[in-house]
């Protein structure tokens, strides 16, 4: 539990707004103890910029706990920084050294568009939810919660993909700018449950669509998105999102709803 | 001001039903025609959005987050809980009952509180029809656990991420909704303005938070499910951006505020690190099955290393003081136990601002009981997430926590339909005041979003809508919408000009945040907060004078953000001590030191069986009281006691 104090230097990538230009700008944070996290000790920045009337660097956070998915920064060239598993709101400045550069970037991805400094628009990610990825299933109607068994194994495997928060590091760390852990994290989840069965083919071929429609790159098995990925969402989904597909295209001719109401 | 609940009478598990049947309905056909609005996309917001979306209704969603995913529901660890029996250990729905209203110390509306438990099956029903992969036994049904002292096993969880399941759920639904186009969405927007026209709410004013536009939206009516205060305290397991705002400015247009002085301090949080704390992080209750609390016995022995104090040395307070429930009391007592300790010196961990505030939570005992791997099954993420955060093993050394912010019982005054005393305004979720009295249960807050957001509002919005069938039109030019769209640009320019500009808005939130955890937290008397009372005006005056803003309000500015919702909870810290120092008596999580019995709550009965329901007048030093009387017809008021 030492208290140790340190500095660092910040290159931040700083432009006012989309298609505006951008650059790194230089900034010294000062006496930074280490059990700060990395978004505290931006704080403790910003909060001298305001004070010496510089606007702040611009950042997305809530949470605070790795939960959330909003904050995401691409930290020396890795997407939420040096730590395996955590957000960057989790992340603490004892991961870094005295004297340290350090180089902040946000999500770069054409599907990501940036709106302020290290803030993205990743709006993409709720038009893939919102073509497929649920169970349609209306409020009030369900049948009694255990008149389904479902094997544990199914359930934890489930969780296992349902663990993903949204964060788009998968698409930052992906050379191609994939979304396709994202995407296939959610397939997976509800094609696994029995309750999603129903809606399982047209669900992959629609949610894939979607992701293309966006223009999120393909995947070409690099692995970053996983090496990424706070929550361990693993690079299996993606094979299973591509069986899903030729399943679902084997399956069915039935065109791809438009709409469903 | 009258208060009026429209609680049902009769046999009480008959009432939501008597009520539904007296209600009005509006035909499918009709439902596209009316406009409904909807502030937050949590647990209640999303649920509510969905389903009224889903019945037909034009829904607009509004939330200040980039996604409606990101709700601060999404933090929630521990799971929810129904009264499904499913572990045979005698639960009922009554019982459920019974449980909620004794642990709200009897400050919460009985037949509220049955609905709620009665909901609390069908909750659990629609959550697994989502597809929201909950816990199961190896015979493939649902596993339950105990928690937070509760006699039956009735809380059902998916991991640690029981919150996030289950919104996920709810913003899926939603989703659906969005892409059959009965929901508009719209992110990144912030509710600060409600319009009320003709004494009824019909639309809000917001603010993009990309481009800083102030817009009108005029609807029939507004549905606000905008979470709880806890932020007032600077320090909370809240997200930094949950904020008042929403509730402050529809109580500032005539919505009462409720009991504000009921704020639950959570009791297992890791504790502050430094002055530049941004927030504190909440480690699962569930911790308590299985962790020992304890603090040295000896003052000199604060500093030592926790492996290095014998046992004989080791103050096992609350098993001491608590034999029959031991690390299990609920949340408030095993707060204030830990207060006391610090309070005596005990506390241990690092100096913050000249004190340890910090106590063990220790399973070297259940290692050895159960094993590592036991624990690790249990317990893994969270062991990691301490780690992460304080760089100890909780493995190879004991945890320290202490008790932070973390839940507001208190809220938007709603009727037995969620409807503030402004016709039109419905309140759903921890945004309003409703079915936890003055202390929150374990696994009950996940319960009640979505009881409200699936259950309730979608039928009390169609109630309240059958009965005005149609208003009269509202346009944008009408003088009501006019001045509200003023009122928001005049303070933006207010905030953004301030006389004499020293500080960034987190200097006077840290500030304010120092005052009521001294004077309105987990211990409270008169003279601390007269004290409180006395500061946060002056602190206000300072925060208008020189609170500064950087950039333009014409774009995305976050410093902006950040000094609208300081000055929302400039005002409400205000009430909150109001409202705590004119409650003499203890009960719930609100204790005053003047109303104990040998260190134990001493609730009066007799002068404060009520809800405290606050109108604004105009000047925040003297808000009106109303008072709504409080009956028990099924659990009879006993004292709540732990020993």
């Amino acid at each position: 539990m030492a208290d140790e104090l340190i500095n660092v230097t910040l290159h931040v990538w700083r432009q006012r707004g989309p298609n505006r230009p951008g650059g790194f700008e230089t900034y010294h944070a000062k006496d930074i103890t280490t059990h700060m996290s990395f978004l505290e000790m931006l704080d403790v920045v910003n909060e001298d910029l305001i004070e010496k009337g510089t606007e702040p660097i611009a950042f997305d956070y809530d949470c605070r706990e790795g939960i959330c998915g909003t904050c995401g920064i691409v930290v020396n060239g890795v997407a939420h920084g040096p730590q395996k598993l955590t957000t960057v709101c989790q992340l603490h400045m004892r991961q870094f050294e005295d004297g340290q550069e350090i180089w902040l970037e946000p999500w770069r991805a054409q599907g990501f568009p940036i709106v302020k400094d290290l803030i993205v628009d990743r709006s993409g990610f709720d038009r893939i939810i919102q073509a497929g990825g649920y169970i349609s299933i209306r409020t009030g109607s369900a049948s009694e919660a255990n008149e389904m068994p479902i094997a544990k194994e199914v359930a934890d495997r489930a969780m296992d993909a349902a663990a993903c928060i949204g964060c788009g590091a998968c698409v930052a760390a992906c050379p191609n700018a994939s979304a396709s852990l994202f995407t296939a994290a959610k397939i997976s989840h509800l094609s696994l449950m029995p309750q999603g069965q129903a809606e399982r083919a047209d669900r992959a071929r629609r949610m894939v669509a979607q992701m293309d429609a966006e223009g999120f790159g393909a995947c070409t098995n690099h692995g970053e998105c996983e090496a990424a990925c706070p929550k361990g969402v693993s690079l299996e989904w993606i094979a299973r999102m591509n069986r899903e597909l030729v399943r679902a295209m084997v399956k069915s001719e039935t065109p791809a709803r438009t709409r469903n109401r | 001001m009258e208060l009026r609940s429209y609680e049902p009478t009769g046999p009480i598990e008959d009432r939501w039903e008597k009520h539904k049947e007296a209600s009005k309905l509006v035909a499918p056909a009709n439902r596209r025609k009316h406009n409904i609005i909807v502030v937050g996309s949590g647990l209640a917001g999303g649920a509510a959005a969905a389903s009224l979306g889903e019945m037909g209704y034009n829904v607009k969603c509004f939330c200040y987050q980039d996604s409606p995913r990101r709700a601060h529901s999404i933090a929630a660890q521990g799971g929810i809980n129904a009264a499904k029996n499913y572990q045979n250990d005698g639960d009922s729905v009554y019982r459920l009952f019974y449980d909620t209203v004794k642990g709200g110390d009897f400050r919460s509306r009985e037949s509220n509180v049955y609905r709620l438990a009665e909901l609390s099956l069908h909750i659990i029903d629609q959550a697994v029809a989502q597809g929201v992969p909950f816990a199961r036994e190896y015979g493939g049904l649902l596993a339950n656990r105990s928690f937070g002292g509760a006699q039956v096993s009735r809380t059902f969880y998916a991991r640690g991420q029981t919150g996030q399941q289950l919104l996920l759920g709810a913003y899926q639904a939603l989703s659906r909704q969005i892409e059959a186009g009965t929901v508009q969405m719209f992110p990144r927007h912030e509710m600060l303005e409600l319009i009320v026209h003709d004494g009824r709410a019909r639309g809000i004013v917001t603010r993009c938070l990309k481009t800083g536009k102030v817009t009108p939206h005029i609807a029939d009516m507004v549905v606000l499910c905008t979470g709880g205060y806890s932020n007032v305290f600077y320090l909370s397991t809240n997200a930094k951006g949950c904020n008042c705002t929403a509730t402050w400015r529809a109580h500032r247009k005539g919505a009462a505020f409720a009991n504000p002085c009921y704020t639950q301090i959570h009791p297992t949080c890791i504790p502050q690190a430094g002055s530049y704390q941004s927030k504190l992080t909440l480690m699962s209750e569930s911790l308590r099955n299985d962790g020992r609390v304890w603090v040295p016995r000896k003052k000199e022995d604060v500093t030592k290393r926790p492996e290095d104090i014998p046992e004989a040395d080791r103050f096992y307070y609350l098993e001491e003081r608590y034999p029959a429930f031991g690390n299990l009391v609920p949340r408030d007592v095993a707060s204030r136990n830990a207060l006391y300790v610090a309070n005596d010196g005990l506390g241990v961990g690092p100096l913050v601002e000249g004190e340890r505030r910090g106590v063990y939570l220790d399973f070297a005992d259940a290692i050895s009981r159960l094993g590592e791997q036991t624990i690790r099954e249990r317990y893994g993420n969270l062991f990691e997430m301490y780690e992460r955060i304080t760089g100890d093993s909780p493995y190879q050394t004991p945890m320290r926590i202490y008790p932070a912010t973390h839940y507001t019982m208190g809220g938007l005054w709603v009727d037995y339909n969620l409807e503030a005393t402004i016709p039109g305004l419905f309140v759903g979720g921890e945004a309003n005041f409703s079915d936890h009295g003055s202390n929150r249960l374990g696994a009950s807050a996940l319960m009640q979003g979505l009881a409200d957001g699936y259950f309730v509002l979608p039928f009390t919005v169609g109630n309240y809508l059958g009965h005005v069938r149609t208003l009269p039109p509202l346009t944008e030019d009408h003088p009501d919408v006019q001045t509200a769209m003023q009122s928001v640009d005049t303070r933006v320019h207010k905030l953004m000009n301030a006389p004499d500009p020293k500080h960034a808005p987190e200097h006077f939130h840290r500030e304010l945040g120092k005052i009521i955890w001294k004077e309105c937290g987990m211990s409270r008397n008169a003279e601390g907060l007269e004290t409180a009372l006395e500061k946060i005006p002056k602190l206000r005056d300072q925060f208008w004078r020189e609170v500064k803003v950087t950039g333009s309000g014409q774009d995305l500015n976050q410093t902006l953000e950040r000094a609208g919702r300081v000055a929302d909870f400039l005002e409400l810290g205000e009430l909150m001590c109001i409202d705590a120092l004119d409650r003499k008596e203890s009960c719930g999580g609100h204790f005053r030191e003047e109303h104990q019995e040998k260190g134990e709550a001493l609730r009066d009965d007799a002068h404060f069986s009520y809800v405290a329901a606050w109108e604004w007048t105009g000047n925040p030093a003297e808000p009106r009281l109303h008072k709504e009387p409080l009956t028990f017809e099924y659990v009879k008021p006993t004292k709540r006691s732990y020993k």
